[in-house]
C-alpha cells in the first residue's frame, strides 16, 4: 500500500512517450562546438567558428569546396591584375545584398579589411602579410572611381598567393551600416558580431547558447537561397551519445565520431557514413634544443619505428590515412609517396653505425583517446629497437603551452594550414631563419628549435614563383628534402568521418573547417 | 541587539569565507601550467596579438593586483569575462546554474523519497537478507562508473524503448520557441503555457535525475541506516516497545525525530554536491550544466570562469549549511537549549 505514490510517480515517468524526428525544414546537426570563442570574422580563428563564419558570409573571392586549389568568384563577381604587378581590381557582383538588405558596397569592402587590421585580433596576420598596417591600409585597399575595389599589396609573392590570403577567414566582407550602428565602446561592433551576423552568405545566425546549441536561419536575400530553412547544431560533446542521437533519427548528421561509432553506424541501413579527407599532418617532432636529438640518424632511425599501417587501418579505423610530406593531399603539389614503413631491424642497424644506445625521450602528447593510442603503438615500436618513450599526456592548452615555450623533447602532434596555400605549411615545415627565444614563431620549425636557413631560402622562392606548375615542383622538391632529413617526421594526414541520415542529401565538406557547405542540404 | 551582532559577525564570516575560497582557487588556477591567452587569441597569433591580449586581460600585472582587482570587481557583481565563451561569467552562470539546479533538485528529491524509506527499512531489518540486498543496491550505485550507467540508461529507456527524450533539455522543436525568461526551462514552459514543452523538459529531466537520484540515494539511505541503528538501541527505543508502541510508529514517531538533524545535514550536503554539477552525467546527456562549464574553463585556464563558477558553489554550501542549521535548530530542542 505504502508504494503507491512511488508507482504513480514511476508511471508518470514511463508514460513520456518520447522518439521526436527532427524537423521538417531544419537540419540537426549533432557537434562538438565548445571551442567556439568568437563568431567575428575578424577574430574566429576556431575550427567550429570557421565552419559558421563561411556559411554567414561571403569573401571577395572564395576556394570551391569540391577543388580549393581554384579561386571562384565571391562578393567580388571578376578580378583583374593591374599593369603594375602589384594590386588587383575587383568589380562586386551587382544586386549584392547583405542578410540586412543593405547593398554591398566598394566601401563595406574597404572597412572590412580596415576592420580586420585595426581590431588585429587572432587571425590579423593572415591579411597583414600582404604588407598591410594601421597606417597603409588606407592606401593600399581603395575604391575606385568606377565603384570597383582596388588592392594592393607589397612583397614578393604573385596575384595567385594573394587571392589565396583574400579567401581566406579575416577576407569575409561585413555589413558597415548594419555593424557600426552595433558599434560599443569604439569596439568596431565586436562584441556585437561575435552573437550576432552581418553578412551577405547563405545563413544568418539566429541564436548561440555557447555550450548548448547554434542555429543558423536561411537568408532569403543571399544570392543562392538555402533549400532549408536553418541548420541547428546542437553541442554533443560524448560521440556515444552523438550515436544514439543518430540512431533514433534526433539528428541528422553526426559529426564527432570514434572508430568504434563508425564501424558500428556502417552496418546500418538507414544511416550513411562518408570520410573527408582533412588538410591537417600529424606528426612527431623532435626538439634541437635537446642535445641527444640532435643526431641525424635519431630521425632517420625513428621513421622507420612507427607502425603507419596498424596505426591507420586497426587502431584509428578510418581516421588517419598514411601520409608522410608536410603538404596534404588536396593542395597543389602535395608529395603522396611514403617511402617508410615499420622496420626495427633497419632502424637498429642505423642507431648502431651511429653509436646511440640507451636513448630515452620524453613525449608530450593531448590525453584524448586518439593520441593516446597513437603514442602507445608508437612507444612499443620504438622499443624494438631500444629506444625508451616516456609518455608525457596533457590537456590540450596545457600542451601547446609546453610546445610554445620550447620546453619539450618529443611531441605528436597535428598542423592544419591558416589558409589554403602550400606556403602556409611550407612556412611551418621548412622556415626558420631566426631561432632566438625572442624571435617567436608558430611554426613547427622554430618551435622545435630547427634553424634552416638554405631550406628557408628555397621555400621564399617557391612562394615567389607565379608560375602554378613550377611552384608545384618546387614543392614537391622541398617535401622530398624535409621528408628524407629532418626532425619533423610526418606520419598521417586527418580524415574526418560524419554519419548522415539517409535522407540527407548535398552537404559538401572540403578539406578545412572553412570549406563545409550546408547551402544546398536537403532532407 | 544581541541579533544584529550576531548577524554581523556571521555576515563576517562568511564574506572572509568566501575571499579565502577565491584567493585558494585563484592560487590554484595560476599555479596550472596552462597559459590563458592561448584560448583567447589562439595558438597562431603573432607574438605583438598574445601581447596585447595578454595586457587586455590583465595578465601583466603582479599577481596581487589581479587578485584585487577581482575581487573588487566581484564586490560589485562583476565577475569578468570568460575567455571560453567570450561572455561575461555572470551571464553564463545565469544560463548553466538553472540547468544544474533543475538536475540537482529532481535527484535530490527522488534521493529522500526513496533513501530516507530504504534505509530506515534496512535498519528495521537489520542484517536480514533485504538488508543485504540494499547493501547491494547502493554499493552498485557507489561503484559503477556514472557514464556507464548513463550511457547504458539512454540505451535501454531513449534508444531501445522509446520511454524517455533523449539527451539535451529540450528536443529541437521547443529549443528556440520558447522563450527565455529565467533559463529554467520548467519555470519557462509553465510561464509560457506551453504543457507540450513542459511534458518533453520533464522526459528529457526524467532519466539523468533518475541516475542522480540513485547517487545520492546510496548515501542518503546509508546514512539512513547506520543514524537508525544507533539509535535503535537506546533506552527509550525499549521503554517506547515495551510500552507497546507498534514497530511503526517507533520508527517514525520517536527515532526519526531524533536523527532528523544529523539526517538534514547529510540531505543537504547531497544537495551542495549536487550543485557543484555532475561533470559526468552532463557530458554524457549533453546537459549544458554547471560542472562541465567549470571543468571546461579549468582546462583552458579561464580564470575568471572558474573563480566564478567556485564563488557560487561556495555561496551555496554556505547558504545551505546556514539552512540546515536553522532547520535543526527550529526541529531539535536540545540545539535550542
Amino acid at each position: 500500500m505504502k508504494l503507491k505514490p512511488y508507482a504513480a510517480l514511476l508511471g508518470a515517468i514511463i508514460s513520456f512517450g518520447a522518439a521526436a524526428a527532427t524537423p521538417k525544414d531544419t537540419l540537426v546537426v549533432a557537434k562538438n562546438i565548445e571551442d567556439i570563442v568568437a563568431l567575428d570574422p575578424a577574430q574566429a580563428f576556431e575550427f567550429s567558428s570557421g565552419e559558421m563564419v563561411s556559411n554567414m558570409y561571403e569573401p571577395l573571392v572564395q576556394y570551391d569546396p569540391r577543388d580549393p586549389t581554384k579561386v571562384v568568384p565571391g562578393v567580388a563577381a571578376s578580378w583583374k591584375i593591374a599593369a603594375d604587378g602589384k594590386s588587383l581590381e575587383f568589380a562586386l557582383r551587382p544586386n549584392a545584398v547583405f542578410a540586412s538588405g543593405n547593398p554591398v558596397r566598394a566601401e563595406d569592402v574597404v572597412f572590412s579589411f580596415r576592420r580586420v587590421i585595426k581590431l588585429n585580433k587572432a587571425p590579423a596576420f593572415i591579411l597583414a602579410q600582404l604588407g598591410w598596417t594601421n597606417d597603409s591600409i588606407a592606401q593600399m585597399v581603395t575604391k575606385l572611381p568606377n565603384g570597383n575595389v582596388s588592392v594592393a599589396w607589397t612583397g614578393v609573392f604573385g596575384p595567385g598567393y594573394v587571392l589565396n590570403v583574400l579567401a581566406a577567414r579575416p577576407g569575409n566582407i561585413v555589413d558597415e551600416k548594419l555593424v557600426m550602428a552595433n558599434e560599443q565602446a569604439g569596439d568596431l561592433g565586436n562584441a556585437w558580431l561575435n552573437r550576432n551576423s552581418a553578412g551577405s552568405g547563405p545563413f544568418v545566425l539566429k541564436q548561440f547558447r555557447p555550450k548548448e546549441a547554434l542555429l543558423l536561419e536561411a537568408n532569403k536575400r543571399a544570392a543562392e537561397p538555402p533549400k532549408l530553412n536553418g541548420v541547428l547544431f546542437r553541442n554533443v560533446t560524448e560521440p556515444a551519445t552523438q550515436r544514439l542521437l543518430i540512431e533514433q533519427g534526433d539528428v541528422d548528421i553526426a559529426r564527432d565520431l570514434g572508430p568504434d561509432q563508425i564501424a558500428a553506424l556502417r552496418t546500418r541501413t538507414d544511416l550513411r557514413v562518408e570520410d573527408f579527407p582533412q588538410a591537417v599532418v600529424h606528426f612527431i617532432s623532435l626538439n634541437q634544443k635537446s642535445e641527444k636529438l640532435r643526431n641525424p640518424a635519431v630521425w632517420e632511425a625513428m621513421r622507420y619505428l612507427v607502425d603507419y599501417d596498424s596505426i591507420a587501418k586497426q587502431l584509428l579505423r578510418g581516421q588517419m590515412r598514411v601520409h608522410q610530406a608536410f603538404l596534404p593531399v588536396g593542395f597543389a603539389g602535395a608529395l603522396t609517396t611514403t617511402p617508410y614503413k615499420l622496420d626495427p631491424d633497419r632502424a637498429k642497424a642505423i642507431l648502431t653505425q651511429a653509436g646511440i644506445t640507451n636513448l630515452e625521450i620524453d613525449l608530450d602528447l593531448i590525453n584524448t583517446p586518439r593520441f593516446m593510442d597513437m603514442a602507445q603503438s608508437i612507444q612499443a615500436t620504438m622499443a624494438k629497437a631500444g629506444i625508451k618513450l616516456n609518455l608525457l599526456p596533457g590537456t590540450g592548452a596545457q600542451v601547446i603551452t609546453r610546445y610554445r615555450a620550447r620546453q619539450h623533447q618529443a611531441m605528436l602532434l597535428f598542423w592544419g594550414p591558416d589558409f589554403f596555400d602550400p606556403h602556409s605549411n611550407a612556412k611551418a615545415f621548412a622556415y626558420n631563419v631566426d631561432n632566438s627565444d625572442a624571435a617567436f614563431q608558430s611554426t613547427t620549425t622554430w618551435r622545435n628549435s630547427w634553424l634552416v636557413p638554405e631550406l628557408s631560402a628555397k621555400a621564399m622562392d617557391a612562394l615567389k614563383e607565379s608560375n602554378p606548375a613550377r611552384r608545384a615542383t618546387l614543392y614537391q622538391a622541398l617535401q622530398q628534402e624535409v621528408q628524407a632529413k629532418s626532425p619533423i617526421i610526418v606520419t598521417f594526414q586527418e580524415q574526418n568521418q560524419a554519419a548522415f541520415r539517409s535522407n540527407v542529401k548535398g552537404y559538401i565538406q572540403g578539406s578545412v573547417a572553412d570549406l563545409i557547405k550546408y547551402e544546398g542540404v536537403t532532407k | 541587539m544581541l541579533l544584529l551582532r550576531a548577524s554581523l559577525r556571521a555576515g563576517t564570516t562568511f564574506v572572509l569565507m568566501l575571499v579565502a575560497l577565491m584567493l585558494v582557487t585563484f592560487l590554484i588556477g595560476k599555479a596550472a601550467p596552462i597559459d590563458p591567452v592561448l584560448k583567447v587569441v589562439g595558438d597562431r597569433a603573432t607574438p605583438e596579438v598574445y601581447q596585447a591580449a595578454k595586457v587586455e586581460m590583465g595578465l601583466d600585472r603582479p599577481l596581487y593586483e589581479q587578485f584585487v582587482r577581482y575581487v573588487w570587481r566581484a564586490a560589485q557583481g562583476d565577475l569578468g569575462q570568460s575567455t571560453s565563451t567570450g561572455r561575461p561569467v555572470v551571464q553564463d552562470l545565469a544560463l548553466y546554474f538553472p540547468a544544474t539546479i533543475e538536475l540537482a533538485t529532481f535527484g535530490l528529491l527522488l534521493g529522500v523519497l526513496f533513501g530516507v524509506p530504504l534505509g530506515i527499512l534496512a535498519a528495521h531489518k537489520h542484517n536480514q537478507w533485504i538488508d543485504q540486498l540494499l547493501r547491494i543496491v547502493c554499493l552498485f550505485g557507489y561503484s559503477v562508473p556514472v557514464f556507464w550507467l548513463g550511457l547504458v540508461g539512454l540505451l535501454v529507456f531513449y534508444a531501445k524503448l522509446g520511454w524517455v527524450a533523449g539527451p539535451g533539455r529540450l528536443d529541437d522543436v521547443y529549443q528556440f520557441t520558447l522563450e527565455t525568461w529565467s533559463n529554467f526551462v520548467l519555470i519557462d514552459a509553465w510561464r509560457a503555457g506551453n504543457m507540450e514543452a513542459l511534458r518533453n523538459a520533464l522526459s528529457h529531466l526524467a532519466l539523468p535525475s533518475v541516475l542522480l537520484g540513485y547517487f545520492s540515494l546510496a548515501y542518503i539511505s546509508r546514512m539512513t541506516r547506520a543514524f537508525f541503528l544507533e539509535e535503535l538501541g537506546k533506552e527509550y527505543v525499549l521503554a517506547a516497545r515495551v510500552k507497546g508502541a507498534s514497530e511503526f510508529h517507533v520508527l517514525v514517531r520517536h527515532v526519526l525525530p531524533n536523527v532528523a538533524a544529523p539526517l538534514f545535514t547529510v540531505i543537504s550536503l547531497s544537495y551542495a554536491v549536487l550543485l557543484e554539477g555532475a561533470v559526468l552525467t552532463e557530458t554524457v546527456f549533453s546537459w549544458p550544466g554547471l560542472g562541465s562549464y567549470i571543468t571546461g574553463a579549468l582546462f583552458s585556464a579561464d580564470t575568471s570562469a572558474v573563480l566564478g563558477g567556485t564563488l557560487l558553489i561556495g555561496v551555496c554550501f554556505v547558504v545551505l549549511n546556514s539552512l540546515t542549521d536553522l532547520i535543526s535548530y527550529l526541529a531539535d530542542p536540545r540545539a535550542r537549549a
